[in-house]
């Protein structure tokens, strides 16, 4: 499995290829439906967003509490068609790419492509696992939205597959 | 007559949403494992994650998964019971908040226009049906919505047939390809009206995989359903594969003469429920 830290660099992103299993470490920030809505109400608004696009890595999940002794609850991804509408204008501010499950639009491949940028598919459903890969994780926007709120996850060995590299290409067979 | 107070309906709810929580169904586990052994390359890799997570999940006490999903509970509520105490929903609803606040299950419960979560999962989404005696059974389904937001249903006409009622199963899977988390377990109403035909298709998932409908030209749809919806090569997550669904479980009703109502309720491979009889 290939290893990959984070953040990403222009080299080592197009290096990606879609199929290829990898195992990420370094920061990470969740946002699923709602903190998108909010986010782009503060991007019309010219107002500051709570963590710097440029080259971050959004994880479309939303976690359980965490239990005692533990940096997060289980915490895998949530399906990332949802979030079809929102992904291409974040990738076009600078958003290196996402985490999520299952396939995307065509028009986030291609948004995909312009920035060079990578889409990664954790495994829906490892809830448990993807808990215990977060080694640290702070609430960095939006409290009031719980789960749906953001989180600053620092993950380690956090095991994906490339599932639309720069190129354009994807894991996910034609139907 | 026999006399039950409901706080020993909301204290069955609780530990049947924290067992729940935790693990797999053991048909649901093996059903994982023989698809495991079919697979090859990403599907192989996402399938041995996700019985590697369950492993995990229960020596740790996480959720298996973290959409802990709506609190579906099914009741069957014998007519010679006598119930006591609060209101049956109230008694319900206070088993699901404090079995998710115990447990640390995630609370994904809102309001559908403002989007404000109620906090703690409540309501739960209840069903009650009066059987004869003085038994309760009680059924507990974590019902995520990864899967839920794939299903359909269906108003077919009569000509359509059981071909048509096949052919609307397999598109509903086809439509959803990987965003439901497949491999999925796919239960089926057909019949009823536009309500209860959808109740059959959750009640449908309250059945063991594997086990064939006891009518053999019901059973003949969910085989060829099965086999059809595996064909389509979806795979494990999306990745390709020969496993796209676990089962196909059908519940049929009587119906009126001018229609063919089809349910499909998509489930996701995290098969969570739990049952317990007072």
């Amino acid at each position: 499995m290939k290893r990959i830290v984070l953040p990403l660099s222009d080299e080592a992103a197009r290096e990606l290829r879609a199929g290829e299993s990898v195992s990420i470490s370094g920061t990470i920030y969740t946002a699923r439906d709602c903190a998108h809505k909010k986010i782009f109400a503060l991007l019309d608004a010219n107002e500051p967003l709570p963590f710097p696009l440029e080259n971050a890595i959004i994880y479309y999940a939303g976690p359980c509490p965490a239990p005692a002794g533990k940096a997060s609850g289980s915490c895998g991804p949530t399906t990332s068609a949802r979030m079809n509408v929102f992904a291409p204008r974040l990738l076009g501010l600078g958003l290196r790419g996402m985490i999520g499950k299952g396939e995307m639009s065509e028009e986030t491949r291609q948004a995909i492509v312009r920035r060079g940028g990578v889409y990664f598919a954790a495994i829906g459903g490892a809830g448990a696992f993807y808990g215990n890969a977060v080694k640290k994780s702070e609430c960095v926007a939006f409290p009031e939205l719980l789960s749906e709120a953001v989180y600053r996850f620092e993950v380690e060995d956090f095991p994906a597959v490339v599932a639309i590299d720069s190129r354009g290409d994807t894991v996910y067979p034609k139907r | 007559m026999r006399t039950m107070n409901t706080s020993e309906i909301s204290a069955c709810v609780y530990r049947l949403a924290r067992r729940a929580g935790l693990s797999l169904t053991d048909d649901c586990r093996n059903a994982l494992r023989l698809a495991c052994s079919r697979e090859t390359g990403a599907a192989k890799f996402a399938l041995d994650t996700l019985l590697e997570n369950e492993t995990i999940a229960r020596r740790e006490s996480m959720p298996v998964c973290q959409d802990t999903g709506m609190a579906v509970v099914m009741i069957e509520l014998g007519q010679d019971v006598r119930l006591v105490g609060a209101p049956l929903s109230e008694a319900v609803d206070d088993g699901v908040r404090r079995a998710y606040a115990d447990g640390c299950f995630r609370k994904s419960i809102c309001d559908p226009l403002t989007r404000v979560n109620t906090g703690d999962n409540t309501p739960a989404h209840l069903h009650v049906d009066l059987i004869a005696g003085d038994r309760v059974k009680i059924a507990f389904l974590p019902k995520g919505f990864g899967s839920e937001n794939m299903s359909s249903l269906t108003m077919l006409t009569p000509a359509e047939g059981t071909d048509g009622v096949c052919r609307c199963i397999v598109e509903t899977v086809k439509r959803a390809g990987s965003r439901p988390c497949p491999p999925v377990i796919v239960g089926v109403g057909v019949g009823g009206s536009f309500d209860g035909c959808a109740l059959l298709a959750k009640r449908a998932l309250l059945r063991e995989i594997g086990v064939r409908h006891i009518r053999e030209d019901v059973a003949e749809l969910e085989r060829r359903a099965l086999n059809e919806i595996n064909a389509l090569g979806i795979g494990a997550q999306g990745f390709g594969g020969a496993v796209t669904a676990l089962d196909v479980l059908c519940e049929i009703a009587p119906t009126h003469i001018a229609g063919l109502p089809v349910a499909v309720n998509i489930q996701c491979h995290c098969m969570r429920r739990e049952k317990e009889e007072l």
